[in-house]
């Protein structure tokens, strides 16, 4: 029992806490702004990689350079926004999502650009030992991912129920028309949308890079499972990202599972494969969600 | 030799670009009549190419599936066949749901397919691929076969297109914008709207199958790298937006043009020193990026755009 937790559910937690982070900014902002965000994937890698400058250039731990990617890749977000998604507003949503396939393009070019395209881990060397939680086998950096994880969605909580903007937010996802006649400024709701999305989004790279490695194609390999998340727990429901993300992260590592003999369940070279079904099933099944979100 | 060499390479060049032409054409099918919106064009072009490959490569010795050295038109006829059974399953699932779905459901297969590729060494080869896929006219001098090969996908290309241009003004094409523009309208008109989408999206889909195979055979070579969605999927779409999304003429004006502007990039490329053309292609990248919301922002017809067939007169 204790080896199933430590070799599949843990793993599953990992990973779920990343495409949690990761789904809640395509649900939102698909909820907010009405479109797939294609491009959601690549913020991660940017993120990522803008903290891998800061570590690199000033030998900071990963997490300390955590602000400067959250920062930047808000702003860098809202540039985006700005110049390649806000000439679209009054287009066919479907447009914009056409342009968010070349956004998503432009910024995997101009990280291998600037980056290249060598994997490269936040730090070399000897990975810290095994923390001692006996008998659960847990990493220190996987205590850093769950719990930067916890402290980001509480922020996100915190902000959704007590602020102006988090309210504003959550009206404008319910219902747009609604929320612009009670004199919510939708373009500033936007904006604030981007922000959080992309803070999510880079903190899910970050931590990417954290458990594993960073990459140009960080981000793209992980919008399948993004997007199976989001619409399993509901577009336009934060909450039921983060479920569907911790679903399909713990589905994907029990997939290899060995539970007829020796072999595992399904081959780890299919993981994706896993969220892509989960998906497909929650479409004929239950399109609106386990949260009752929006049907596309 | 001189010119003999730059003749090749202008043979090269427009096969490609008529290839490419074949896939535009397919996703103008999918997108530009139906509004389809297929973003798994590097899947169906992979089922293509590695269901023609298998059909007519020689025996490898147990390295992939193969050694039925079947002829070559079996090989694309076969290669539009499945790629049109991808489609429909895929369709049948995902085409009831609004547009982002099927995109997020053709990613989705197109990344499976990838996997598939790449993992099932038995059936694809793996990483190595397959080998010695027979081009036709190989009997023939070099100049000839590929000035042969030319005519060839250029000929397909043009049955491709009559077949849209007949397709875009029957009744059928009508129902097919009419459920693009205005699916309630079309379907109070008592149009089986879920039968006509996946009608349009199995036949575009089987183009990108036809696209594949015709690339695989042309390179003699076919590994997992053909299927990454850079050049086969975003590439195609630059095309057809830039083209004309919706016109027939446009797809293929926009292959052509999109393609000469790419292969020219790579001749940039290639002058530079290693170190710098690198980094071009990555630049190239970007400005595919770039070029796709640029085009859609400033021109969103296209080159050509779409125009309404002309009206019948019955009268006459």
């Amino acid at each position: 029992m204790i080896e199933f937790i430590n070799n599949y559910f843990l793993p599953g937690l990992i990973l779920g806490s990343i495409y949690a982070l990761g789904a809640i900014g395509v649900s939102m902002i698909y909820s907010i702004l009405r479109f797939a965000h294609f491009a959601h994937g690549d913020l991660m890698t940017f993120g990522a990689y803008l903290a891998y400058a800061v570590v690199v250039a000033l030998g900071w731990p990963p997490l300390a350079a955590l602000p400067f990617a959250l920062i930047g890749t808000s702003l860098t977000a809202l540039a985006i926004d700005r110049f390649a998604y806000r000439p679209f507003r009054k287009s066919r949503p479907i447009v914009v999502v056409i342009a968010s396939f070349g956004v998503a393009l432009m910024i995997r070019a101009a990280v291998m650009l600037i980056w290249g395209v060598q994997p490269e881990p936040y730090v070399t060397g000897i990975q810290a030992p095994l923390a001692s939680f006996e008998p659960l086998r847990m990493q220190e950096k996987h205590l850093v991912i769950l719990g930067t994880t916890i402290v980001l969605v509480a922020a996100l909580h915190l902000m959704l129920t007590r602020t102006k903007m988090g309210k504003a937010m959550r009206a404008m996802s319910d219902d747009a028309d609604l929320a612009r006649v009670t004199g919510i400024g939708t373009e500033r709701v936007v904006a604030w949308t981007w922000v959080v999305g992309a803070v999510l989004a880079a903190a899910a790279g970050v931590l990417t890079g954290i458990d594993t490695q960073i990459k140009y194609t960080l981000g793209w390999d992980l919008l399948l499972p993004l997007f199976a998340a989001a619409i399993l727990g509901g577009l336009g429901r934060p909450y039921g990202a983060i479920l569907g993300g911790y679903v399909i992260g713990i589905v994907e590592e029990l997939s290899s599972y060995p539970l007829f003999g020796d072999d595992p369940l399904i081959s780890p070279g299919y993981k994706t494969g896993i969220a892509f079904a989960v998906m497909v099933l929650m479409l004929i099944w239950r399109p609106q969600g386990l949260l009752r979100g929006k049907v596309l | 030799m001189e010119l003999g060499g730059l003749l090749l390479y202008g043979v090269s060049l427009v096969t490609f670009a008529g290839i490419f032409a074949i896939i535009t054409l397919g996703l103008n099918l999918n997108w530009g009549m139906s509004g389809l919106f297929n973003v798994g064009i590097a899947g169906f072009f992979a089922v293509g190419a590695y269901v023609s490959s298998i059909l007519t490569a020689p025996p490898s010795g147990g390295e992939h599936l193969g050694g039925f050295e079947l002829p070559v038109p079996v090989g694309l006829v076969a290669a539009m066949v499945m790629a049109a059974a991808v489609a429909w399953a895929v369709g049948r699932v995902c085409l009831r749901l609004r547009s982002d779905y099927l995109a997020i459901a053709t990613i989705g297969i197109a990344e499976i397919l990838r996997l598939f590729a790449r993992n099932e060494q038995s059936i694809t080869g793996g990483a190595f691929g397959i080998k010695g896929i027979p081009r036709p006219f190989e009997s023939m001098s070099r100049a000839w076969s590929e000035a042969a090969f030319m005519l060839l996908v250029l000929a397909l290309m043009g049955a491709v297109y009559l077949f849209m241009e007949r397709a875009r003004v029957s009744p059928w094409g009508r129902v097919m914008r009419a459920i693009r523009d205005n699916e309630t309208a079309a379907a109070a008109m008592g149009k089986n709207i879920e039968a006509f989408r996946l009608q349009a999206f199995v036949i575009g889909s089987s183009f990108m199958g036809l696209g594949g195979a015709l690339t695989a055979h042309y390179l003699k070579v076919l590994t997992p790298e053909a299927t990454e969605p850079l050049i086969a999927t975003f590439l195609v779409w630059v095309m057809l937006i830039a083209g004309g999304s919706g016109n027939n003429k446009g797809a293929m004006l926009g292959a052509l043009v999109v393609w000469l502007l790419w292969t020219a990039t790579e001749l940039v490329a290639g002058q530079m020193p290693i170190e710098w053309g690198v980094r071009i292609g990555y630049a190239r990248m970007f400005l595919v990026g770039l070029l796709l919301v640029f085009v859609l922002q400033r021109f969103p017809g296209g080159l050509l755009p779409e125009q309404a067939p002309k009206l019948v007169d019955k009268q006459r």
